[in-house]
This record gives C-alpha cells, sequence and structure tokens, in this order.
C-alpha cells in the first residue's frame, strides 16, 4: 500500500479510534464513578454501611473485570442491538467498550476514594455533614488528583481495547493494524499504525500527568502512579520537610517563658 | 453545659468485647476549660467522641447546651437531621487538623458555612472575620500544605468556630506541635474561651496543657473517671492522684529511718518560708528530694517532696506544724516511688525547671 493510497484509511481508522474511545470513556465515567463510591460508602465501617449491596456489586465488578474483552465483547452482541439498533460498527463497540471498562474505572474509583484520609470525613461530620456533603465536598475533591491518574489509565486501557473492536466491525486504528497490517502482512502500514498508536497512548499519558501534577502542586499532594513528571517538578515547600513546622508566634504573643526554679 | 451520665462504650470484635468507656459521669459547667487526661487507652478519645456522637454510646446520656444529644439520635448508625444541627453547634479541633488539602485556607473556614446553608457573599465574611480572629487573615487563599503545624491548628479552630458554637471540644489538639506553637495555640483557647464565653472540653495527654489553660480537670483510667474537680481543688485534696500526674515530684528516701513527705503549696502560702521555720522550730535537717513550681490560674501552686530525719513516728510533731501552716501534706511511703510519672521527674532539671504561664 502506498503512502496516498494509506491516508485516507489512517484517517477514517484514527476518527474510529476516537469516536469509540470518547463515548466509551463518557459511559465508563458516568457508570463506573458512582459504582466505585458506593463500594466505598456500602463497605464495612462506610457511611452507608451495606455488606449484601457492597458484596453483590463487588461480585459483578469482580466478573465483568476478569472476563476476556474479545468474549465480553461477543456476548454483548445482541445487548448492543437491543441498545443501539444495531451489532456492527463503532456504535456498537461503544456498548461493549463501555461495559467492559466501567468495572475497570469503578475499581481505581474506589482504590482513590479509599485513599481520602478518614479524619477528614470525621471533621465533615463533626460539623453536622450528612453523606452527600461527604461524597461531593470531601470524598471527590480529595481524590480528584487519583481520580484523574485512573481517568487516564482507563483513557489509555480504552485505547487497547478498541483494537478489538474490528470482531463487530467497529473499525480503528488497531483493527487497521491487525488486519491490514498484520495479517495481509504489509509491515510499513502497520509499522504507522502502531506508531501512530503510541503517539495517542502518549499524548494522553502526558495530559493525565500535567492536570494532576497542576492539582498536585496546587494542594501539595501528588498521587502515586503518575510518572515522570514528578522529578522534573519543583521541590515541595519547606515547611513540609522540615522535621517540624517553623516555630510560630502569635501576634501579640511575647516570650513568656521565664525559668523558674523550686525553692532550697 | 456538658453532662454526661453512665456513658458507657463497648466494642465488639470477633466475639471479644473491649469495654473503652465505663460509666463516665463528666460535668463541665458553662464558660470553663475543662481538660481530661489520662494514658493511651484511657478512653479519652473515646469519650470526646461520644460527646458529638461521632461514636455512638452502648449506653449512657449525653446532654449538651440543655439537649439530650443521646436522645436526639434515635437507633441508626446513620446521623439524622437533629443530630447533624445540633453537631453543627459543637465545635471540634482535631490533632492531625484534617483540613481538606484540596481546599484554601478560606474554603475549609467555609466548608461547615456550606454545610449550614449559609449564602456565598455571607461565607466569605464570616470566614474572613473568623481567620482574623487567629492571626491567619493573610493566609485565607494560601493552602493548607503551605502552612506550619500551628497555623494549620489555628485554621482548625477557625473553622470550628464557624457554627458560632458554644462549645468546643479539643482532640489532643496541641499533641502534634512543638511546646512553643503549643503555647500559643493554648492561648489562643484561653482567649476564645474569655472573649467568646465558650466552653472547652480538651483531651490530652500532656499536664501540661491542663497547667496552663484548663479551669477543672478529670483524670481517666481504665474507661474510668477517677478524680475530677477544678484544678486548685484536686490540688489542694490530700491524696490526690491528679495532683500528683500535674507536678510530679520524685526522689528516694536516702536510706531507712527517714520519713519522706509530700508537701503542696497553694496561692499564699507557696509564698512563705515554711522550710525554714520548720528547721529553726525543730532544730531538724530537711533535704528536698523533688520539687516542682507554677503558676495555675494566676495562682502560684508548688509541689515538694522533703526528708526529716528518723521515723514517721519521731516526726509527728514537725507534719503536724506544716499541716498547721495550711499546707497539704502527705506520707510518701517509704522506698516506693508513687507513681511512673514521678520517676520521670526524677531528671531533677527538667522537674524543677517549669515554664511560668501568663
Amino acid at each position: 500500500m502506498t503512502w496516498s493510497e494509506m491516508w485516507p484509511e489512517l484517517n477514517t481508522a484514527g476518527l474510529d479510534t476516537l469516536y469509540m474511545v470518547w463515548w466509551s470513556t463518557v459511559y465508563a465515567v458516568l457508570a463506573g464513578l458512582p459504582l466505585g463510591v458506593l463500594l466505598v460508602l456500602t463497605d464495612r465501617g462506610g457511611q452507608l454501611q451495606n455488606i449484601v449491596v457492597n458484596k453483590t456489586v463487588g461480585a459483578v465488578v469482580n466478573i465483568g473485570r476478569s472476563l476476556p474483552f474479545i468474549i465480553l465483547i461477543v456476548a454483548l452482541i445482541p445487548f448492543s442491538r437491543f441498545v443501539v439498533g444495531t451489532s456492527i460498527g463503532p456504535t456498537a463497540a461503544v456498548v461493549a467498550l463501555a461495559i467492559g471498562a466501567t468495572p475497570f474505572f469503578a475499581r481505581l474509583v474506589e482504590t482513590a476514594i479509599r485513599e481520602v484520609d478518614g479524619g477528614l470525613v470525621e471533621a465533615v461530620q463533626s460539623m453536622g455533614g450528612g453523606t452527600w456533603t461527604i461524597v461531593f465536598k470531601v470524598l471527590l475533591p480529595q481524590a480528584l488528583p487519583s481520580l484523574i491518574a485512573g481517568l487516564t489509565t482507563t483513557i489509555i486501557t480504552l485505547i487497547s481495547y478498541s483494537a478489538m473492536a474490528g470482531a463487530v466491525g467497529g473499525g480503528g486504528l488497531g483493527n487497521l493494524a491487525i488486519v491490514n497490517g498484520y495479517q495481509r502482512s504489509d509491515d510499513r502500514l502497520m509499522l504507522v499504525t502502531v506508531v501512530l498508536l503510541v503517539v495517542v497512548v502518549t499524548i494522553v499519558q502526558f495530559i493525565g500527568d500535567v492536570v494532576v501534577r497542576i492539582i498536585g502542586r496546587r494542594t501539595g499532594t501528588v498521587p502515586a502512579g503518575s510518572s515522570w513528571l514528578r522529578r522534573r517538578g519543583p521541590r515541595k515547600p519547606i515547611a513540609e520537610l522540615a522535621p517540624r513546622p517553623a516555630a510560630e508566634v502569635a501576634p501579640g504573643d511575647g516570650p513568656t517563658a521565664s525559668a523558674r526554679a523550686g525553692t532550697g | 453545659m456538658i453532662t454526661t451520665t453512665g456513658l458507657t462504650k463497648v466494642y465488639r470484635s470477633r466475639g471479644r468485647e473491649v469495654t473503652a468507656l465505663d460509666g463516665v459521669d463528666l460535668h463541665v459547667r458553662e464558660g470553663e476549660v475543662f481538660g481530661v487526661v489520662g494514658q493511651s487507652g484511657a478512653g479519652k478519645s473515646t469519650l470526646i467522641r461520644c460527646v458529638n456522637l461521632l461514636e455512638r454510646p452502648s449506653s449512657g446520656t449525653v446532654t449538651v447546651a440543655g439537649t439530650d444529644l443521646t436522645a436526639l439520635a434515635g437507633n441508626g448508625q446513620r446521623a439524622n437531621a437533629a443530630l447533624r444541627r445540633a453537631r453543627s453547634r459543637i465545635g471540634m479541633v482535631f490533632q492531625h487538623f484534617n483540613l481538606l488539602s484540596s481546599r484554601t485556607v478560606q474554603g475549609n473556614v467555609e466548608l461547615p458555612l456550606e454545610i449550614l446553608g449559609v449564602s456565598g457573599k455571607e461565607r466569605s465574611r464570616k470566614a474572613i472575620e473568623l481567620l482574623g480572629l487567629v492571626g491567619l487573615a493573610d493566609k485565607a487563599k494560601s493552602y493548607p500544605a503551605q502552612l506550619s503545624g500551628g497555623q494549620k491548628q489555628r485554621v482548625g479552630i477557625a473553622r470550628a468556630l464557624a457554627g458560632d458554637p458554644k462549645v468546643l471540644l479539643s482532640d489532643e489538639a496541641t499533641s502534634a506541635l512543638d511546646p512553643e506553637t503549643t503555647r500559643s495555640i493554648l492561648q489562643l483557647l484561653r482567649d476564645l474561651n474569655q472573649q467568646l464565653g465558650l466552653t472547652v472540653l480538651l483531651i490530652t495527654h500532656e499536664m501540661d496543657v491542663v497547667k496552663t489553660v484548663c479551669d477543672s480537670a478529670a483524670l481517666m483510667k481504665d474507661g474510668r473517671v477517677v478524680e475530677t474537680g477544678t484544678v486548685s481543688e484536686v490540688l489542694a485534696t490530700p491524696g490526690s492522684e491528679l495532683a500528683r500526674e500535674l507536678f510530679p515530684v520524685g526522689g528516694e528516701a536516702s536510706g531507712a529511718d527517714r520519713t519522706v513527705v509530700d508537701v503542696t503549696f497553694l496561692g499564699e502560702t507557696a509564698s512563705q518560708p515554711v522550710i525554714s521555720q520548720l528547721s529553726r522550730t525543730y532544730n531538724i535537717d530537711i533535704s528536698i528530694l523533688g520539687a516542682a513550681m507554677d503558676t495555675v490560674g494566676g495562682r502560684q501552686v508548688g509541689r515538694m517532696r522533703i526528708e526529716l530525719p528518723g521515723p514517721f513516728e519521731e516526726n509527728v510533731v514537725p507534719i503536724g506544724f506544716l499541716r498547721e501552716q495550711g499546707l497539704n501534706v502527705e506520707i510518701a511511703p517509704t522506698g516506693t516511688v508513687p507513681t511512673a510519672a514521678g520517676a520521670a521527674a526524677l531528671a531533677p532539671a527538667a522537674a524543677l525547671v517549669k515554664e511560668g504561664a501568663k
């Protein structure tokens, strides 16, 4: 295949990939975020402790995560037809991708929220805050850097999953690499496609890291797993590195210490 | 202002029962600073967390500002609206500050106001005012990560005051701070107590905190309150364990056939030259084994452990003389150190040199 033949192919496949990844990410976040929050809240000691709900949701999430994606995508063909009216094409693939990524993202949300210090929840409870306040004013804002990092991972996983969307005629870059590049032994096309995928993944990871870094720099909290940018970032404020906070004197709080010895 | 009756908390885990609180009756008067002291595991933390029902007591009642919180709460684990409303009138500060790192200092102080449904403009006005009160008006736009420990605790205090509470609970608020910062935070609590008429219930394992700010104190051991009263009452009580914890004096008898006596000076008696009078009157040699002096609530208070020659029978008259001078005198059992804290005070310099509180 010549370059001029390749461009239209790459163009279509790239747009298909973007289409599938974008919409499946949107749905995975819409479904995965509440599920992840629910997993934390209903767990033992949570605000809405309910072991039955917790175990049920946990089991569903685990099943969703353990199925190989290629099997999930085939198994979901009837469901896709029911939801979007067709079982082939990128739109059908979005259904399977979203369902495959939801439990994945839900677990990442759960882990991110569990990292939030329980003392903060307690503080808000002591102010009279309810569950709603705890979720929206404490858990989600405090976990935001970790949530963004999890979102980045989810998007990259979806890019990789979308290669298998070819099974239902979903198209996309991954499918182009497999069908036209690998199966038809067009090494050049395969190379170009793979390089393109690497570039896309790198860009997504970079943007994710930058966002995490910006939030983290502001709040002084950078979660684990936000890669190389940390090494380049500015140092933490001295106050944090010092073993003891700098002695602080209140206004009008002169030195009152006077040594007094016992009589004798 | 705060009354607990028969407060009991039993934790059950894997068939084992741990009694954290065992029938605690506590009474904190309006406008006073009340300190609960005790070693780790004595139940102090559980007690203060039961006062705003962060921890549900197994039995007993908690009444804050005339409202029976235990009756409000109902049976469910979740806090209902009535309990949440009551909690918003009780401020609480924490050992580890518990500030939201995702919000600015001002945002943190505004959080309780958001919960109370105060409008945006009023929220920021109130937050700025509170930050001024704790001396951090210039830090409103900073993030907690940029503050020192003492500043963080000031933000914690400002936040606790946002709901105009009558009562402030302090859970080891100074335990993560260095001594100098501790003093400035305690001074702030004292000022707030006096300016706003705030009732403060604080728990601490640091006896200095009690000496510096508390009007009253209670000593907890194994989930029970073993002693309680105003600080001067406690110091005037013969055999008071709390007084020994507050003013640990150590020192062993230098030999058999000696009488060791613990003397507590309070107020005007602290300035009388009692020991030298005793020595001259009875012509006996007195050695001082240990001593500690401090100012508590504006009064000079001291404890001293002295040794008189001869067994107790020979010293009945000199000891009677000390009692006549209005001193609180206890005979220490010879050859034993009364408390672990007493043993710690054997490092004489540390026990002798005390820093005066304003």
